[in-house]
């Protein structure tokens, strides 16, 4: 961590540290927000969660001018290469947040027309399952990311299907909705 | 006279079948005749069916266990409504496995154009006479219609990327 003097008006740091601190608290974000879960989205950006008390308060409708991607909701197989093209219109550096379980793994869209995770085709960095997540959820995905922006860590490789490398080990199995309901109960 | 008796007394020899649960009338009809009869129930002044409220298909391939026949396999569903008369029909058009083909009805009902493409790219019935029959809502390299019962429910066809 940089050192700071009050006294001597100066303080010490690594270019790089620097760098990430000032880049995790401006993200600008890409929301692309295709199905139900842009509500937990917009309910997350909006005045009651505020998700601008974490410098990510300002999404910008353009890909050349943000630095996060936001895949929220179902991906089809349709709307794969435009989601790959956004992907490769943003500037470095750049970071991609899946938001939800259907761009996680697919979720419960196991058919014809769903791609089965969205880091089959774009590098993710933050995975945020949930059907929708809550925006507890959502915001703590933000923080993970802010560390990985600090850190200047960006996700490069894609999830393999065949050889089921490059996704979270508690993510590879898919959604489980016995398992799920196993959870729940020792919860209570 | 309801609507289902004015298309008895008019196409009795097109009818395979006519049924009626709780005023809701159904025909069954020969492909061949579903350009007349739909013409019929759109410009017969007291009939005036001016709205097509939907048009989409069944792929009967697995039903009783297997046996339906090859000439029923698809059936073609048409639910009209006149907003004149308050009345509903639904006419159903059985099609052949080798031959799923039947008339078009958009120049009818313009608003066919798009339920008669999305039936085509689900489950592969032909519209002839369709100013624009190519696929909705799949992109078009995929190969097949999903909806078809003998399409497989694990078959991923991705556009970009590995498969799943």
């Amino acid at each position: 961590m940089p050192f700071m003097s009050s006294a001597a008006n100066f303080f010490t740091s690594k270019m790089s540290e620097a760098l990430g601190w000032a880049r995790k608290y401006s993200i600008f974000q890409y929301p692309f927000v295709t199905a139900c879960c842009g509500m937990e989205y917009m309910s997350t950006a909006a005045g009651h969660y505020d998700v601008d008390r974490f410098g990510a308060g300002f999404p910008r409708f353009s890909p050349r001018q943000s630095d996060v991607l936001f895949v929220v909701g179902t991906i089809s197989h349709k709307m794969a290469p435009v989601l790959k093209t956004v992907y490769d219109q943003m500037c470095e550096p750049k970071w991609v947040v899946a938001f939800g379980v259907c761009t996680c793994t697919g979720g419960f869209y196991d058919n014809y027309a769903t791609v089965q995770g969205i880091d089959t085709i774009i590098p993710v960095d933050i995975y945020i399952p949930g059907c929708p997540p809550r925006p507890e959820n959502v915001i703590d995905g933000l923080m993970k990311l802010q560390e990985k922006i600090q850190k200047g860590e960006q996700s490069r490789t894609l999830y393999d299907p065949r050889t089921k490398i490059g996704r979270p080990a508690s993510l590879a199995q898919g959604y489980s909705i016995s398992q799920h309901m196993k959870n729940i109960e020792a919860s209570l | 006279m309801t609507p289902l008796q004015r298309v008895q007394e008019q196409f009795a020899k097109d009818l395979i079948e006519t049924h009626t649960f709780r005023g809701d009338e159904t025909l069954i009809i020969r492909p061949q005749a579903l350009k007349a009869v739909a013409k019929f129930l759109k410009e017969t002044a007291e009939l005036d069916f001016n709205f097509l409220m939907d048009l989409t298909a069944v792929d009967y391939l697995f039903f009783a266990g297997g046996r339906i026949q090859k000439e029923f396999r698809f059936e073609v569903v048409y639910h009209f409504y006149s907003l004149k008369t308050n009345h509903r029909l639904r006419i159903k058009v059985p099609l052949a496995e080798d031959h799923p083909e039947v008339d078009t009805l958009t120049d009818l009902w313009p608003g066919a154009n798009w339920y008669e493409r999305e039936v085509w790219d689900m489950f592969g019935i032909r519209f002839k006479g369709h100013p624009n029959l190519k696929r909705i809502l799949m992109y078009e390299q995929f190969q097949g219609h999903p909806l078809r019962k003998d399409y497989p429910f694990n078959r991923r066809q991705p556009l970009i990327g590995p498969p799943n």
